[in-house]
Protein backbone atom coordinates (compact mmCIF):
# COMPACT_ATOMS: atom_id res chain seq x y z
CA UNK A 1 0.00 0.00 0.00
CA UNK A 2 1.50 3.31 -1.08
CA UNK A 3 0.31 6.16 1.14
CA UNK A 4 -1.73 8.93 -0.46
CA UNK A 5 0.50 12.04 -0.58
CA UNK A 6 0.08 14.55 2.23
CA UNK A 7 -1.87 17.63 1.10
CA UNK A 8 -2.38 19.10 4.57
CA UNK A 9 -0.44 22.23 3.53
CA UNK A 10 -3.21 23.18 1.04
CA UNK A 11 -6.28 25.15 2.10
CA UNK A 12 -9.75 26.01 0.84
CA UNK A 13 -8.23 29.17 -0.62
CA UNK A 14 -5.92 27.07 -2.80
CA UNK A 15 -8.83 24.93 -3.99
CA UNK A 16 -10.70 27.99 -5.22
CA UNK A 17 -8.14 28.31 -7.96
CA UNK A 18 -6.46 24.89 -8.22
CA UNK A 19 -8.27 21.62 -8.99
CA UNK A 20 -8.91 19.71 -5.79
CA UNK A 21 -8.23 15.96 -6.05
CA UNK A 22 -11.45 14.09 -6.75
CA UNK A 23 -12.58 10.64 -7.94
CA UNK A 24 -10.71 10.97 -11.24
CA UNK A 25 -7.48 11.81 -9.39
CA UNK A 26 -7.86 8.86 -7.03
CA UNK A 27 -8.62 6.46 -9.89
CA UNK A 28 -5.35 7.58 -11.51
CA UNK A 29 -3.44 7.00 -8.25
CA UNK A 30 -5.01 3.52 -8.00
CA UNK A 31 -4.02 2.74 -11.59
CA UNK A 32 -0.40 3.81 -10.95
CA UNK A 33 -0.35 1.71 -7.80
CA UNK A 34 -1.72 -1.31 -9.70
CA UNK A 35 1.15 -0.86 -12.19
CA UNK A 36 3.78 -0.02 -9.55
CA UNK A 37 5.96 -3.11 -10.11
CA UNK A 38 5.97 -2.67 -13.87
CA UNK A 39 6.77 1.03 -13.52
CA UNK A 40 9.70 0.29 -11.19
CA UNK A 41 10.95 -2.42 -13.56
CA UNK A 42 11.36 0.25 -16.26
CA UNK A 43 13.88 2.08 -14.05
CA UNK A 44 12.39 5.37 -15.29
CA UNK A 45 14.74 8.38 -15.49
CA UNK A 46 12.28 10.97 -16.82
CA UNK A 47 8.68 11.28 -15.58
CA UNK A 48 6.47 14.02 -16.98
CA UNK A 49 3.00 15.00 -15.83
CA UNK A 50 0.86 17.40 -17.86
CA UNK A 51 -1.60 19.54 -15.88
CA UNK A 52 -0.29 18.63 -12.45
CA UNK A 53 -2.74 20.75 -10.37
CA UNK A 54 -1.96 20.14 -6.70
CA UNK A 55 0.99 17.87 -7.58
CA UNK A 56 -0.55 14.86 -5.83
CA UNK A 57 -0.07 12.50 -8.79
CA UNK A 58 3.63 13.22 -9.36
CA UNK A 59 4.26 13.01 -5.61
CA UNK A 60 2.62 9.58 -5.64
CA UNK A 61 4.64 8.56 -8.70
CA UNK A 62 7.76 9.74 -6.89
CA UNK A 63 6.95 7.43 -4.00
CA UNK A 64 6.62 4.51 -6.44
CA UNK A 65 9.78 5.25 -8.43
CA UNK A 66 11.99 6.66 -5.65
CA UNK A 67 12.62 10.35 -5.03
CA UNK A 68 16.22 10.33 -6.29
CA UNK A 69 15.78 7.76 -9.06
CA UNK A 70 14.12 9.96 -11.68
CA UNK A 71 13.48 13.54 -12.71
CA UNK A 72 9.87 14.50 -12.01
CA UNK A 73 8.79 17.26 -14.39
CA UNK A 74 5.34 18.82 -14.21
CA UNK A 75 3.62 21.39 -16.38
CA UNK A 76 0.46 23.39 -15.78
CA UNK A 77 -0.93 26.49 -17.49
CA UNK A 78 -2.04 27.83 -14.11
CA UNK A 79 0.84 29.45 -12.16
CA UNK A 80 -1.02 28.84 -8.90
CA UNK A 81 -1.10 25.13 -9.71
CA UNK A 82 2.63 25.02 -10.33
CA UNK A 83 3.20 26.73 -6.98
CA UNK A 84 0.98 24.12 -5.27
CA UNK A 85 2.79 21.34 -7.14
CA UNK A 86 6.13 22.60 -5.81
CA UNK A 87 4.79 22.80 -2.25
CA UNK A 88 3.26 19.31 -2.45
CA UNK A 89 6.56 17.95 -3.73
CA UNK A 90 8.44 19.48 -0.75
CA UNK A 91 5.80 18.31 1.70
CA UNK A 92 6.20 14.73 0.45
CA UNK A 93 9.98 14.91 -0.08
CA UNK A 94 9.78 14.43 -3.85
CA UNK A 95 11.92 17.00 -5.74
CA UNK A 96 9.34 17.96 -8.39
CA UNK A 97 10.26 20.49 -11.08
CA UNK A 98 7.17 22.47 -12.08
CA UNK A 99 6.97 24.63 -15.20
CA UNK A 100 4.23 27.03 -16.21
CA UNK A 101 3.63 25.71 -19.72
CA UNK A 102 1.00 24.47 -22.11
CA UNK A 103 1.14 20.66 -22.52
CA UNK A 104 4.81 19.71 -23.09
CA UNK A 105 5.65 22.51 -25.55
CA UNK A 106 9.02 23.79 -24.25
CA UNK A 107 10.21 20.20 -23.67
CA UNK A 108 9.25 18.44 -26.91
CA UNK A 109 12.47 19.07 -28.82
CA UNK A 110 14.83 18.00 -26.00
CA UNK A 111 12.69 15.15 -24.66
CA UNK A 112 12.22 13.44 -28.01
CA UNK A 113 11.65 9.74 -27.25
CA UNK A 114 12.99 10.32 -23.72
CA UNK A 115 9.98 10.25 -21.37
CA UNK A 116 9.62 6.97 -19.51
CA UNK A 117 6.41 7.70 -17.59
CA UNK A 118 4.03 10.26 -19.05
CA UNK A 119 0.82 11.14 -17.18
CA UNK A 120 -2.13 13.35 -18.12
CA UNK A 121 -5.41 13.84 -16.29
CA UNK A 122 -6.83 16.27 -18.85
CA UNK A 123 -9.80 18.64 -18.79
CA UNK A 124 -12.21 15.96 -20.05
CA UNK A 125 -15.66 17.44 -19.34
CA UNK A 126 -17.69 18.10 -22.52
CA UNK A 127 -18.36 21.87 -22.85
CA UNK A 128 -18.83 24.45 -25.60
CA UNK A 129 -15.74 25.00 -27.68
CA UNK A 130 -15.51 28.72 -26.95
CA UNK A 131 -15.51 27.88 -23.26
CA UNK A 132 -12.42 25.69 -23.51
CA UNK A 133 -10.46 28.26 -25.52
CA UNK A 134 -11.16 30.94 -22.93
CA UNK A 135 -10.45 28.53 -20.07
CA UNK A 136 -7.04 27.55 -21.48
CA UNK A 137 -6.13 31.17 -22.19
CA UNK A 138 -7.00 32.34 -18.69
CA UNK A 139 -5.10 29.55 -16.99
CA UNK A 140 -7.72 29.53 -14.23
CA UNK A 141 -9.51 26.65 -12.57
CA UNK A 142 -12.02 26.07 -15.39
CA UNK A 143 -9.02 25.13 -17.56
CA UNK A 144 -8.64 22.04 -15.37
CA UNK A 145 -11.96 20.57 -16.47
CA UNK A 146 -13.49 22.33 -19.53
CA UNK A 147 -12.77 20.00 -22.45
CA UNK A 148 -14.82 21.36 -25.37
CA UNK A 149 -16.65 19.13 -27.85
CA UNK A 150 -16.68 15.51 -26.55
CA UNK A 151 -14.38 16.81 -23.79
CA UNK A 152 -11.52 16.00 -26.16
CA UNK A 153 -10.26 19.38 -27.36
CA UNK A 154 -7.19 19.57 -25.11
CA UNK A 155 -6.61 15.79 -25.04
CA UNK A 156 -6.64 15.61 -28.86
CA UNK A 157 -3.94 18.26 -29.07
CA UNK A 158 -1.77 16.29 -26.67
CA UNK A 159 -2.35 12.83 -28.18
CA UNK A 160 -0.47 13.98 -31.28
CA UNK A 161 2.63 14.69 -29.16
CA UNK A 162 2.72 11.45 -27.18
CA UNK A 163 4.57 9.31 -29.72
CA UNK A 164 7.32 11.94 -30.01
CA UNK A 165 7.81 12.06 -26.25
CA UNK A 166 7.68 8.41 -25.18
CA UNK A 167 10.96 6.52 -24.78
CA UNK A 168 11.15 3.06 -26.44
CA UNK A 169 9.73 1.32 -23.36
CA UNK A 170 7.89 4.37 -22.04
CA UNK A 171 4.27 4.35 -20.99
CA UNK A 172 1.56 6.99 -21.06
CA UNK A 173 -1.31 7.11 -18.56
CA UNK A 174 -4.42 9.05 -19.56
CA UNK A 175 -7.65 9.71 -17.66
CA UNK A 176 -10.83 9.73 -19.76
CA UNK A 177 -14.60 9.59 -19.36
CA UNK A 178 -17.06 7.58 -21.41
CA UNK A 179 -18.20 10.64 -23.44
CA UNK A 180 -14.61 11.04 -24.70
CA UNK A 181 -15.18 7.83 -26.73
CA UNK A 182 -12.51 5.53 -25.34
CA UNK A 183 -12.61 3.02 -28.26
CA UNK A 184 -12.03 5.90 -30.69
CA UNK A 185 -9.00 7.13 -28.69
CA UNK A 186 -7.55 3.61 -28.60
CA UNK A 187 -8.03 3.15 -32.37
CA UNK A 188 -6.53 6.51 -33.24
CA UNK A 189 -3.41 5.88 -31.17
CA UNK A 190 -3.01 2.38 -32.57
CA UNK A 191 -3.59 3.25 -36.24
CA UNK A 192 -1.80 6.57 -36.47
CA UNK A 193 1.00 6.14 -33.92
CA UNK A 194 1.27 2.34 -33.43
CA UNK A 195 0.77 2.85 -29.70
CA UNK A 196 -1.21 0.01 -28.14
CA UNK A 197 -3.39 0.61 -25.13
CA UNK A 198 -5.20 -1.09 -22.31
CA UNK A 199 -7.75 0.03 -19.78
CA UNK A 200 -5.92 -0.20 -16.45
CA UNK A 201 -8.96 0.67 -14.32
CA UNK A 202 -12.47 2.00 -14.76
CA UNK A 203 -14.96 3.21 -12.19
CA UNK A 204 -18.34 4.87 -11.99
CA UNK A 205 -18.36 7.97 -9.79
CA UNK A 206 -21.70 9.74 -9.64
CA UNK A 207 -22.63 10.62 -13.21
CA UNK A 208 -19.11 10.00 -14.55
CA UNK A 209 -17.81 6.72 -15.95
CA UNK A 210 -14.05 7.16 -15.55
CA UNK A 211 -11.21 5.28 -17.25
CA UNK A 212 -7.44 5.18 -16.92
CA UNK A 213 -5.78 4.10 -20.16
CA UNK A 214 -2.16 3.01 -20.55
CA UNK A 215 -0.39 3.40 -23.89
CA UNK A 216 2.91 1.81 -24.91
CA UNK A 217 4.69 0.71 -28.08
CA UNK B 1 13.62 24.93 -7.74
CA UNK B 2 14.50 25.12 -11.39
CA UNK B 3 17.74 23.23 -11.56
CA UNK B 4 20.26 22.87 -14.37
CA UNK B 5 18.99 19.36 -15.10
CA UNK B 6 15.68 20.94 -16.11
CA UNK B 7 17.24 23.96 -17.80
CA UNK B 8 19.08 21.47 -20.02
CA UNK B 9 15.72 20.23 -21.34
CA UNK B 10 14.07 23.58 -22.13
CA UNK B 11 14.10 25.08 -25.61
CA UNK B 12 12.44 28.18 -27.00
CA UNK B 13 9.20 27.24 -28.75
CA UNK B 14 8.09 30.62 -30.09
CA UNK B 15 6.62 30.75 -33.57
CA UNK B 16 9.27 30.21 -36.24
CA UNK B 17 12.07 29.82 -33.71
CA UNK B 18 13.46 26.41 -34.60
CA UNK B 19 17.23 26.77 -34.84
CA UNK B 20 19.79 27.95 -32.30
CA UNK B 21 16.89 28.09 -29.78
CA UNK B 22 18.78 26.15 -27.09
CA UNK B 23 20.18 26.51 -24.45
CA UNK B 24 18.29 29.46 -23.01
CA UNK B 25 20.65 32.04 -21.52
CA UNK B 26 20.34 32.42 -17.77
CA UNK B 27 20.33 36.00 -16.51
CA UNK B 28 19.88 37.68 -13.13
CA UNK B 29 20.02 34.32 -11.44
CA UNK B 30 20.39 34.11 -7.69
CA UNK B 31 21.89 30.81 -6.80
CA UNK B 32 20.84 28.67 -3.87
CA UNK B 33 22.12 25.27 -2.86
CA UNK B 34 19.63 22.66 -1.83
CA UNK B 35 20.83 19.30 -0.69
CA UNK B 36 19.67 16.25 -2.66
CA UNK B 37 20.27 12.52 -2.24
CA UNK B 38 23.34 11.39 -4.18
CA UNK B 39 22.28 8.67 -6.61
CA UNK B 40 25.09 7.56 -8.98
CA UNK B 41 22.81 5.16 -10.89
CA UNK B 42 20.43 7.97 -11.73
CA UNK B 43 23.27 10.23 -12.88
CA UNK B 44 24.78 7.50 -15.09
CA UNK B 45 21.35 6.73 -16.55
CA UNK B 46 20.46 10.37 -17.15
CA UNK B 47 23.76 11.57 -18.59
CA UNK B 48 23.08 10.35 -22.17
CA UNK B 49 20.08 12.72 -22.22
CA UNK B 50 22.18 15.74 -21.25
CA UNK B 51 23.52 18.16 -23.87
CA UNK B 52 27.01 18.52 -22.45
CA UNK B 53 28.02 21.83 -24.08
CA UNK B 54 24.77 23.43 -22.92
CA UNK B 55 25.35 22.19 -19.37
CA UNK B 56 28.90 23.53 -19.27
CA UNK B 57 27.76 26.89 -20.64
CA UNK B 58 24.88 27.15 -18.13
CA UNK B 59 27.04 26.13 -15.19
CA UNK B 60 29.53 28.88 -16.11
CA UNK B 61 26.67 31.39 -16.36
CA UNK B 62 25.85 30.65 -12.75
CA UNK B 63 29.50 30.88 -11.73
CA UNK B 64 30.53 27.22 -11.50
CA UNK B 65 33.62 26.25 -13.48
CA UNK B 66 34.13 22.73 -12.15
CA UNK B 67 32.94 20.75 -15.20
CA UNK B 68 35.37 19.78 -18.01
CA UNK B 69 34.55 21.38 -21.37
CA UNK B 70 34.50 18.01 -23.16
CA UNK B 71 31.98 15.32 -22.28
CA UNK B 72 33.98 12.83 -20.17
CA UNK B 73 34.22 9.26 -21.35
CA UNK B 74 34.70 7.83 -17.88
CA UNK B 75 32.59 8.82 -14.91
CA UNK B 76 34.66 8.52 -11.76
CA UNK B 77 33.34 9.26 -8.29
CA UNK B 78 34.67 12.82 -8.23
CA UNK B 79 33.00 13.70 -11.49
CA UNK B 80 29.72 12.07 -10.43
CA UNK B 81 29.75 14.22 -7.31
CA UNK B 82 30.43 17.35 -9.33
CA UNK B 83 27.60 16.48 -11.69
CA UNK B 84 25.31 15.83 -8.75
CA UNK B 85 26.03 19.25 -7.35
CA UNK B 86 25.72 21.13 -10.64
CA UNK B 87 22.67 19.30 -12.00
CA UNK B 88 20.65 18.58 -8.86
CA UNK B 89 21.74 20.78 -5.97
CA UNK B 90 22.25 24.20 -7.50
CA UNK B 91 18.89 25.86 -7.98
CA UNK B 92 17.86 29.32 -9.03
CA UNK B 93 15.98 30.20 -5.93
CA UNK B 94 13.75 33.11 -6.78
CA UNK B 95 13.53 35.56 -9.62
CA UNK B 96 15.46 35.63 -12.86
CA UNK B 97 14.96 34.94 -16.51
CA UNK B 98 15.97 32.77 -19.44
CA UNK B 99 16.49 34.32 -22.86
CA UNK B 100 16.36 32.58 -26.23
CA UNK B 101 19.74 32.95 -28.01
CA UNK B 102 17.94 33.06 -31.37
CA UNK B 103 14.77 35.17 -31.16
CA UNK B 104 15.48 36.93 -27.86
CA UNK B 105 12.23 35.84 -26.23
CA UNK B 106 12.49 36.23 -22.44
CA UNK B 107 10.99 33.54 -20.21
CA UNK B 108 10.69 34.84 -16.65
CA UNK B 109 11.39 32.77 -13.54
CA UNK B 110 9.13 33.65 -10.66
CA UNK B 111 9.42 32.07 -7.19
CA UNK B 112 11.79 29.57 -8.75
CA UNK B 113 9.30 28.45 -11.40
CA UNK B 114 9.96 29.23 -15.07
CA UNK B 115 7.03 30.61 -17.03
CA UNK B 116 7.26 29.10 -20.51
CA UNK B 117 3.85 30.25 -21.73
CA UNK B 118 3.67 32.24 -24.94
CA UNK B 119 1.07 34.77 -26.01
CA UNK B 120 -1.35 33.49 -28.63
CA UNK B 121 0.36 35.30 -31.52
CA UNK B 122 3.75 33.84 -30.50
CA UNK B 123 2.64 30.20 -30.64
CA UNK B 124 3.94 28.28 -33.63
Amino acid sequence: MIPTPDLSHLTKEDYKRVYEPAEDTFLLLDALEADADAIRALAPRVCLEIGSGTGIVSSFLGQIVGASDALFLCTDINPLSTACTARTGSQNKIPIEPLVASLARPLTSRLRHAVDVLVFNPPYVPTYEVEVDAAQRNGGISGSWAGGTDGMQVTDAFLRQVDGLLSPLGRFYLVAVKQNNVPKIKNLMSEVFALQSEIVLQRRAGSEHLFVLRFAR
Amino acid sequence: MVRLITHNLLACHAKGCTTNNFPLKLTDIKLALREADFNPDFLRGFLPRIEWDALVQASREIGDTSLPSERPEMLDDDLLKQLHRVLLEASHSHEGSMTCPNCGHVYPISNGIPNMLLAEHEIG
